[in-house]
């Protein structure tokens, strides 16, 4: 046993895991995906953990995974958002018809830095003032959410429709295109970079967490510990970052390149892809959401209101104003998903989202979000998000008809609901 | 014994409170002065509750005035009450299960860190020193609520009201999920928070505690004022006689 070398300090021995203090729920989380993985890869001949399978499966979840985050905060709050695959498709039309009719027609040429940062800010602004206008009917006209969504489900749809005629946009400013995976990413070097910082930053988090915590006199973890937490965030993000380097850009591409330079390639030149921006788009939003849930105010009112209502209430929290807030972030969130989702078509579709808000429930879900509400975090939220799209994925490559994996999909969203409810069932917790 | 000369911290003047057509509070006065605990008795449904909440700002009253300290006051919402330090401590103790107790004492009133994120550790600091104070023996710090027993509940609940200086408490059945040792806890802390000044309304079903804790009781019946005794002028069978009969003993009828 690892923790017999730790001095004893405390009569009770601790498990190693206890020890290190990580979530038991979370380790289950990615051992169900490192199975999924695993499966899958035999079943494929290998196929299915290459690097290139790997870059596009990040790419495929960042859109659902976005909003996903946004959707443990609703869910958190006893709310549904039903919209979100729809409103998705209002912001992607608006933000299409920015690019390629009102922008343009405001005196700006195709192919103008500014149209791609215009598009987007309309867009965001969009889906959150449909966010909030759907938080203001649940939380002060006290309409229930799931009504509310299941309208908007049908109204923002045809809105999107409405806006652009029906028609097919594209192709979107190249600019825009670039936050859609493939077609933006950092390269090899620049991910690097951005990996050590990484680690650097996590090491650095996770010390002065244990300093905070010295500096009230509570009881720490032994450095020992610490250490292996910092070793195991850096082989993880170094990892990852590997892997995403590992994937070349097909030399016909590199050639292509050198040739609109008017260069020619050199012999024996390879380049490799690096961490999409749609990704660093995903972190971004991680971040920031898991810093809103678990150090701002508002987050804690949040998980405060999900928890007990009346409680929240009493303690003079505006938990309607919290509404209107919690569904203007999901909001913005799909738009945010949106961009995403247009900019790796390369052009807006009416089908664009369609079935979204059934993914993203289910990622906020299978990510361990109680529906009962006051439970859920953003990492779990984002796995939920990469173990769907590896069924889904999975189960095309291996060549599993259409309609089982919609089938094998559901069953899955109901059984890890159910072992969610043995978990905590033996862990006492309600 | 209690001084009742000068001007009463709280004083509720002919409270209305109707919903739909039901008079829940009809025309009640209640005063309340510093470093006095005044029981309210009633059946259930006798409008206690209601009565109290327009002063904890859960309710608005229909008509009739607050004034606290002689001032009159408009209380709109519960961050109102807790501006003037009024603090309640509710029946249902209205605890966010899903956090821990540091979380819940500073719910609404959270600590910051210069850059205005929450600061938990120190919240958490704070919280243990009055945990100190009030209930040596809590040390579930790290969990939340809803794995805490009912005594360690209610003396989070408790915490809550004392940490933020209140000056005038309302406790709603403070004691009525608790066991004897528990109970004995919440009346030595009554004890202490008079000797300290405040005021304390307390609701309550028990008579024999409201004659043992309070200084004065005010009772009410379908929404009405019975009468407000001094407890050490009256039995518990007249308290009874007040809360079933709605009379009030003869030999205080002038």
């Amino acid at each position: 046993m690892a923790d017999a070398s730790a001095p004893s300090a405390s009569p009770p021995r601790k498990s190693l895991m206890q020890t290190l203090e990580v979530d038991t729920r979370l380790l289950g989380m990615i051992g169900a995906f490192a199975i999924v993985c695993i499966v899958f890869n035999v079943m494929t001949d290998g196929r299915f953990l290459t690097p290139r399978n790997v870059f596009n499966l990040t790419i495929q979840t960042v859109s659902v995974a976005i909003m996903a985050t946004g959707m443990v905060f609703v869910i958190v709050t006893r709310h549904i958002d039903l919209s979100v695959g729809s409103l998705l498709a209002t912001a992607s039309a608006m933000m299409a018809m920015m690019q390629t009719s009102i922008l343009p027609g405001m005196g700006l040429d195709l192919g103008d830095p500014w149209i791609a940062p215009l598009a987007i800010l309309a867009g965001l602004a969009t889906g959150a003032a449909i966010g909030a206008l759907q938080g203001y009917l649940v939380g002060y006209l006290a309409i229930p959410s799931f009504i509310v969504t299941l309208g908007g489900l049908l109204v923002w749809r045809n809105v999107g429709w409405y806006l652009t005629n029906g028609q097919t946009i594209g192709p979107l400013d190249e600019n825009f295109q670039l936050l859609g995976g493939i077609g933006g990413t950092l390269g090899t070097t620049g991910s690097w970079i951005l990996g050590l910082i990484a680690v650097v930053v996590a090491c650095m988090a996770i010390w002065s967490a244990r300093r905070s915590r010295i500096a009230h006199e509570f009881p720490v973890k032994p450095v020992w510990a610490e250490a292996a937490m910092m070793a195991l965030s850096a082989v993880a993000i170094l990892g990852f970052v590997a892997v995403l380097n590992a994937y070349q850009v097909p030399s016909r591409v590199l050639q292509r390149d050198f040739q609109a330079r008017g260069e020619t390639m050199p012999e024996g030149f390879t380049q490799g892809y690096g961490v999409p921006y749609s990704v660093l788009l995903l972190i971004a939003v991680a971040v920031v959401m898991t810093v809103v849930a678990r150090r701002t105010r508002l987050g804690r009112y949040i998980f405060a209101t999900g928890g007990n209502p009346d409680a929240a209430e009493l303690s003079g929290i505006n938990t309607r104003l919290l509404t209107v807030k919690v569904f203007a972030i999901m909001g913005m969130l799909a738009a945010l998903a949106a961009v995403v989702a247009s900019a790796r078509l390369s052009f807006h579709s009416n089908d664009i989202g369609t079935l979204d808000e059934l993914r993203v429930i289910a990622a906020a879900v299978i990510g361990g979000t109680a529906l009962a509400g006051g439970m859920g975090t953003i990492y779990g939220a984002i796995l939920g998000a990469l173990i769907m799209q590896s069924l889904q994925s999975g189960m095309a490559m291996v060549g599993v008809d259409a309609p089982f994996q919609n089938i094998v999909v559901g069953a899955v969203l109901v059984l890890a609901v159910l072992v969610d409810i043995l978990y905590r069932k033996r862990m006492g917790a309600r | 014994m209690v001084d009742r000369s000068g001007t009463p911290l709280v004083e509720l003047r002919d409270i209305h409170i109707a919903f739909g057509g039901v008079k829940a509070v009809d025309g009640v006065s209640v005063d309340l002065f510093p470093g006095e605990v005044v029981g309210l008795l009633g059946h259930n449904g006798a409008g206690k509750s209601t009565l109290i909440k327009c002063l904890s700002g859960a309710y608005r009253q229909d008509s009739g005035d607050v004034y606290v300290k002689g001032e009159k006051v408009n209380i709109q919402t519960p961050r109102d009450a807790r501006d003037y330090n009024i603090e309640t401590i509710y029946q249902t103790l209205a605890l966010a299960d899903n956090l821990d107790a540091a979380s819940n004492l500073f719910l609404g009133r959270e600590l910051t860190t210069s850059l205005g994120f929450v600061d938990d550790s120190a919240m958490e600091a704070e919280t243990r020193k009055i945990m100190g104070r009030l209930n040596p023996n809590f040390r579930k710090f790290a969990s939340p609520v809803s794995a805490l027993s009912g005594g360690q509940r209610q003396s989070v609940a408790i915490a809550r009201a004392v940490y933020f200086e209140a000056k005038i408490l309302i406790m709603d059945e403070p004691t009525a999920a608790l066991g004897p040792q528990e109970t004995q806890m919440v009346a030595e802390l009554i004890q202490e928070l008079k000797k300290d000044g405040l005021g304390i309304f307390l609701i309550d079903h028990d008579v024999h505690q409201v004659k043992r804790l309070c200084d004065r009781a005010a009772v009410m019946k379908n929404g009405e004022l019975v009468g407000i005794v001094d407890v050490d002028d009256v039995s518990t069978d007249d308290l009874l006689g007040m809360i079933i009969a709605g009379k009030t003993p003869d030999h205080l009828a002038a």
